[in-house]
Formats: C-alpha cells, structure tokens, sequence
C-alpha cells in the first residue's frame, strides 16, 4: 500500500516535457485587435491572448496555404503539435469574436530566424535578410555555387528536420523524394517498372 | 555597400575575430570609395550585452553586410529585423585581407 502511494507522488511531481522552440519566419505586423460597434460593453472583459506561434501556425496555413506537414517542418515542430497550435488558434481567435473581445497577439515559445545558406567555394554561411528577394550569388566571393543549408542552428536542437523521407524501388534500388502524400505503393519505378517502397518501412 | 567584418587587431593582415559581440575591432568596409576604418569595440569588457550594443554601433553607420565567426542568440533576431545580412565564416581562418579581397569579386 505504502510503496504504489509513494509510485503515485513520484508521478505527481514529474515534471512536463520541455517545450520545442517554435520557429517563427517574422514577427506579426500589428500587436492585436480591437472589435467595434460592441452592443454594451463589458467593462471586465479581459482580452484573449494569442501566441506568437498561434499567429505563425494561422499564417502558414491559411495566408501561405502550406498543408500542415510542410508547415509543421517549416516551424521545427511535429506535425502533431502543429495541428494542437492551430487548432488552439482558431479556438482563441473564434472566442475572440463571439464574444467581442479583444485580442493580443503576444508571447509563446519562439524564436525568429531567416534561412541559411552555405557557399561551396569559401565555405561561408549567410542569410537572406530580404525574404521577397531571391539570393543568386555568395555575397562574399560572388559564387553561384551555394546550396540552402538546414543544420546551420545556433540554436541547438531549437529545429529539427525530420530524416529523409525516401522511396525506394524493390527491384533496381532506384530512390526519389517522398511526396508528401502521396503513396509510395502507387508509385511505380521510372527505371524498370518495379513496385515502390517507403524505406523507413523495409525490414532488413 | 558597407560591409562590417570583426578583427582581432587594427591591421589588414589581422585575422577575423570569431566573436561578433567582443571582437576587438570593427573593420568597415566601403565598396564604393574602396575606404577602410577601424573601430575599436568599446563593448569588449562588457559582461552583458555586448551584441546589441555592437549591433547599433555597426546600425548608425549604415553597415549592410556582417563578416564575423559567430553570431550570439539576441544578436540574430536584431539584425534579422533591420534586415542586416550575417556571414558566418566557421572552421577557415581568414585574415581581414582576404575577405576584402573576396569581396571585391
């Protein structure tokens, strides 16, 4: 009796997973909303608060019209968690207008970041400040050689990009991308016709 | 375009310091007039701050381009904003010199 009370305490105390840093591309334009024309007016209301990443989740989704995986790699979270902070969006965001109140767009856990690129001549690292304008050569030795570099993270384990998602042919061993979905057993073989397969999914 | 790039001392043969908050020299290079400054850190003693501090040393002269080793966490999301482009020069010593050089493309 005495020792599934002291298993229960240790449980009580345990504490939460910690949360992913969620990347956000820019800060939003404004802090909040205000409704008007409000019927009477509440004088207690207090105003709802969405997060940071509430407003990147709405805005990949919706603005940018990205499907939830893409955004979800995009933010450094699981796709998953992502559907928890969108649907917690739209949550905030329809409480906010049925019940007229205000809403302020503040806080969460996130951090801003461009993209990151690596040159293949000088072996920099750079970023695109200007995110609308496309990058066409190294600013430092003016090389047209660079690639986008995903593991540039100065913040360590802030994102994470799933491994590769590859397909495989059984037969010839052929590989492409995995289209997000998109089927692999639909898929057939370019080279000799084979039946296609999700690597992760093969038992050696 | 103004390019700053972080040295560890005031001469063109210095190498690139790899801190950008407590290098000890700025070195400002004008692409255009070809000109080159030296500006010592004041913040290099700093315990605290010294990123942003540095950053709006580098904002008031109108630096486009940053060539340092790395970049701390309040540094990033700054230049991010006032649209500074960051070059991180990792694992290849370089000398002032040559980045000059580089640039000059």
């Amino acid at each position: 009796m005495f020792i599934i009370f002291a298993v229960n305490k240790s449980s009580l105390n345990m504490s939460p997973r910690i949360k992913r840093i969620r990347k956000v591309v820019n800060p939003p334009a404004i802090k909040g909303f205000k409704p008007y024309g409000l019927q009477r007016r509440d004088e207690n209301a207090e105003s709802v608060n969405l997060l940071i990443e509430e407003y990147e989740a709405l805005r990949l989704c919706d603005y940018e019209s990205y499907n939830q995986f893409d955004a979800s790699i995009m933010m450094g979270v699981s796709r998953p968690t992502f559907t928890r902070i969108y649907a917690s969006a739209l949550q905030k965001i329809a409480t906010a207008f049925v019940e007229g109140r205000q809403m302020a767009i503040e806080g969460g856990k996130v951090y801003f970041d461009s993209d990151w690129y690596q040159c293949n001549d000088c072996l920099c690292f750079f970023n695109n400040p200007e995110k609308n304008i496309l990058i066409t050569h190294c600013p430092l030795c003016g090389s047209k050689e660079f690639q986008r570099n995903e593991d540039v993270d100065l913040y360590e384990n802030a994102t994470s990009v799933p491994k590769e998602d590859v397909c495989v042919c059984m037969k010839c061993h052929y590989e492409h991308r995995h289209r997000h979905g998109n089927p692999c057993k639909n898929e057939v073989c370019p080279q000799c016709g084979g039946i296609m397969h999700r690597r992760n999914n093969i038992k050696s | 375009m103004k390019v700053a790039i972080t040295s560890t001392g005031n001469t063109l043969e210095s190498n690139v310091d790899q801190r950008f908050g407590r290098c000890a020299y700025f070195v400002i290079y004008d692409s255009e007039s070809k000109s080159v400054e030296y500006i010592p850190n004041p913040n290099k003693q700093i315990s605290e701050g010294a990123g942003p501090a540095s950053v709006q040393i580098l904002a008031e002269r109108g630096v486009h381009k940053i060539v340092s080793g790395d970049f701390g966490l309040k540094v990033k999301p700054l230049l991010d904003s006032l649209k500074v482009q960051m070059i991180v020069i990792k694992h290849t010593p370089k000398t002032v010199s040559d980045i000059i050089e580089s640039l000059e493309h």
